[in-house]
């Protein structure tokens, strides 16, 4: 199966919090076909639950990885990514 | 039926069905079901009805308060949704046969736990975000019948003990007719937001929560003080006069909306607004507010779990000196402590909070807190008439002090090249009587004076203002404490300075009179009081009540004092 991934760096100061994590979760789960992952401090979540991302504890200066699996795997990692940085959440991690 | 007396705390008369306001019990145990598959139908009927109040209350809080304040319950949907939160509880009652309250309560308690063990107290705070959720589902398996206030969707009066700030935050104005509690006096902060929510209310009933059920008939009279429980359909009809004859009333005084304050003799007296957060401008200038004598800013730095950032404050302070279109803006820097906490600050618990580490006690030694209200003041007064003054100063040392910090932030801005208005005046709250009795040598120092009667009532008679045993001492019309006043207007105005009065005695009608003859400048109220205290004031000529005003200040007792103003209002009828 195809697995693509991004890794970004965490610019809020408050970290991920419930409204940057709930436009997360809504729009992994528009990708039905689609699974989405989280991974931080060495824990991976799945993206299409809240209590997931937010059991990670996501602080400013974290990085975080986006990882979609099957499906249109693209076009979602690509939707997560433009949540990330129009939400002034993180910025892409070189 | 039957009838309570309390406190009137906000003007008006409400008839309405009673809602109760209480907090449910929502323990549960385990047990032991036989029937797994009738568990888990009645797990997804709770979740099902739980979902449609959530999507009911997102869309009416959408329409009403807008998409930030939404987005809560959005969350609250997901986590309802979430398939690592129903997923365990199905598999628990599965595997232990076990009832889904109890299956729930377990799994969410890891997540509270979870919430709770975080190091970021962003993140800890979202296990009230679980608890809500949670409880909300339980109320479902429960079959609790509870309706949380911000879900009222009918016309009622609320009964609560007392209602907290968060309470009453959450009441919706639209549905809520009026209030009554147990426990208050005028001065509590229910009865203050009462007032700016112009809904009628009557606090310290003592037992009303007790002589109430919800659903009952209930009258609650504002202006007198009364509460009717299960009225005769022979008292609805008086109160229904009496509502109708007050709403005429508030239509005459609103015809003084666009009308100056000037007494009969020719005398311009200012009438400004006591308010709590931007929003409260919009009541201040529909009741004919000439300004805002009291700003309080402390609302800004409570309900959250962080002191408000330097933009956060700027942004507020500003809408608030645009919206008053260059009227004057009297803004008192952080009043914490006392009956006021921040859970976020962590000060320690003291024996006397209302003598202790407090408003600018606090500023003066947390100055990373005080300089970041005073540059956001300073970068606002740009947008309009600012005022700035500073609370519970009890020593001119603090004034200096307090003063010497904002002209060092002046400084700063002005190397930054931010522009900083020239005009701002700096003035001091006179609440503690050293002040009121120095205060010939504060007016060589300050540019004007506001008088705090609440603080200056309780420091004077050293009564607690919490304390209802203690409550008789509260008493404005004290010879002693109409002296002091009169110390403080005196020895300003022989320095050319102004004096308000920012309590609730500036707009109380038996204040006013005597008030108006101490030559008291600028009088500051709840925004509903002012158009009844212009109506008054032009009915008032200030040569009579300066001979009154003399007349009470060689009174012996507060008794005194009011029977001579009401001698003098009965013969002027």
């Amino acid at each position: 199966m195809n697995t693509m991934q991004k890794t970004f760096r965490i610019i809020d100061e408050d970290g991920i919090h419930a409204r940057p994590a709930t436009a997360l979760v809504n729009t992994a789960n528009k990708f039905k076909d689609t699974e989405s992952f989280a991974e931080a401090n060495g824990k991976k979540v799945t993206l299409k639950s809240i209590l997931g991302v937010l059991s990670l504890g996501l602080e400013q200066g974290d990085t975080l990885t986006l990882i979609t699996e099957g499906g249109n795997d693209g076009d979602a990692l690509a939707a997560l990514q433009e949540v990330m940085i129009n939400e002034g959440l993180g910025e892409l991690h070189e | 039926m039957s009838n309570l007396k309390g406190i009137a705390a906000s003007a008006g008369i409400a008839i309405a069905r009673a809602f109760v306001l209480e907090h449910p019990d929502y323990s549960v145990s385990r047990k032991d079901v036989s029937d797994v598959q009738a568990e888990l139908a009645k797990l997804d009927d709770a979740l099902a009805k739980s979902q449609a109040e959530l999507e009911d209350i997102k869309a009416r809080t959408l329409q009403e308060l807008g998409e930030k304040k939404a987005e809560i319950f959005e969350s609250h949907l997901l986590i309802l949704n979430d398939p690592e939160l129903i997923d365990p509880v199905k598999e628990k009652i599965t595997s232990e046969s076990v009832n889904a309250e109890y299956a729930l309560n377990e799994t969410a308690s890891q997540f509270i736990q979870m919430f709770e063990n975080m190091k970021s107290a962003y993140l800890q705070e979202r296990a009230a975000d679980m608890r809500d959720v949670t409880k909300r589902v339980l109320k479902h398996l429960l079959g609790l019948n509870y309706v949380n206030p911000s879900e009222i969707s009918e016309e009622v009066v609320v009964v609560a003990e007392d209602l907290t700030p968060s309470d009453t935050a959450q009441l919706n104005r639209k549905y809520v007719k009026g209030f009554t509690t147990n426990i208050g006096g005028r001065t509590s902060h229910s009865a203050i937001m009462a007032r700016s929510l112009e809904i009628p209310a009557v606090v310290g009933t003592k037992n009303v929560l007790s002589s109430v059920q919800s659903g009952d008939l209930i009258i609650v009279d504002g202006l007198e003080g009364d509460v009717i429980i299960n009225p005769s359909e022979q008292t609805v009809a008086e109160y229904r006069a009496k509502q109708e004859a007050y709403a005429k009333q508030v239509e005459e005084w609103r015809k003084l909306r666009t009308e100056p304050t000037i007494s009969r003799d020719g005398v311009h007296v200012e009438l400004a607004a006591n308010i709590g957060t931007p929003n409260d401008v919009a009541g201040v200038l529909d009741n004919g507010g000439e300004g805002v004598g009291l700003y309080r800013t402390e609302f800004l730095y409570m309900g959250r779990d962080k002191l408000p950032s330097e933009e956060v404050q700027y942004v507020a302070y500003k809408t608030v000196l645009e919206k008053m279109e260059g009227k004057p803006v009297v803004v008192r820097t952080l009043d914490i402590g006392g009956d006021k906490e921040l859970p976020y600050l962590d000060l320690p618990k003291e024996m006397n909070p209302f003598l202790g580490f407090r408003a600018v006690r606090l500023c003066l030694e947390r100055q990373d807190i005080f300089r970041t209200q005073l540059r956001a003041l300073l970068r606002a007064s740009v947008h309009g008439n600012l005022r700035i003054m500073f609370p519970m100063i009890a020593t001119l040392g603090e004034f200096r002090e307090a003063k010497a910090l904002l002209e060092e932030e002046k400084a700063k801005l002005a190397a930054e090249g931010i522009p900083v208005s020239e005009e701002i005046q700096l003035g001091i709250m006179v609440e503690i009587p050293s002040t009121a009795v120095l205060a010939d040598q504060f007016a060589k120092e300050v540019d004007f004076f506001s008088i705090g009667t609440n603080d200056l009532i309780q420091y004077t008679m050293a009564a607690d203002r919490m304390n209802e045993r203690v409550s008789y001492l509260y008493q404005p019309y004290n010879p002693a404490i109409l002296r002091l006043v009169k110390m403080v207007i005196d020895a300003a105005h022989r320095e050319g300075r102004w004096v308000g009065m920012c309590g609730e005695m500036a707009g109380d009608s038996t204040a006013i009179p005597i008030l108006l003859g101490l030559g008291l400048d600028e009088f500051s109220m709840s925004a509903t009081s002012i158009l009844p205290a212009r109506s008054q004031i032009r009915r008032l000529s200030q040569a009579e009540m300066k001979d009154l005003a003399a007349r009470a200040l060689e009174m012996s007792t507060a008794e005194d004092v009011v029977a001579l103003v009401d001698s003098i209002s009965a013969s002027a009828e």
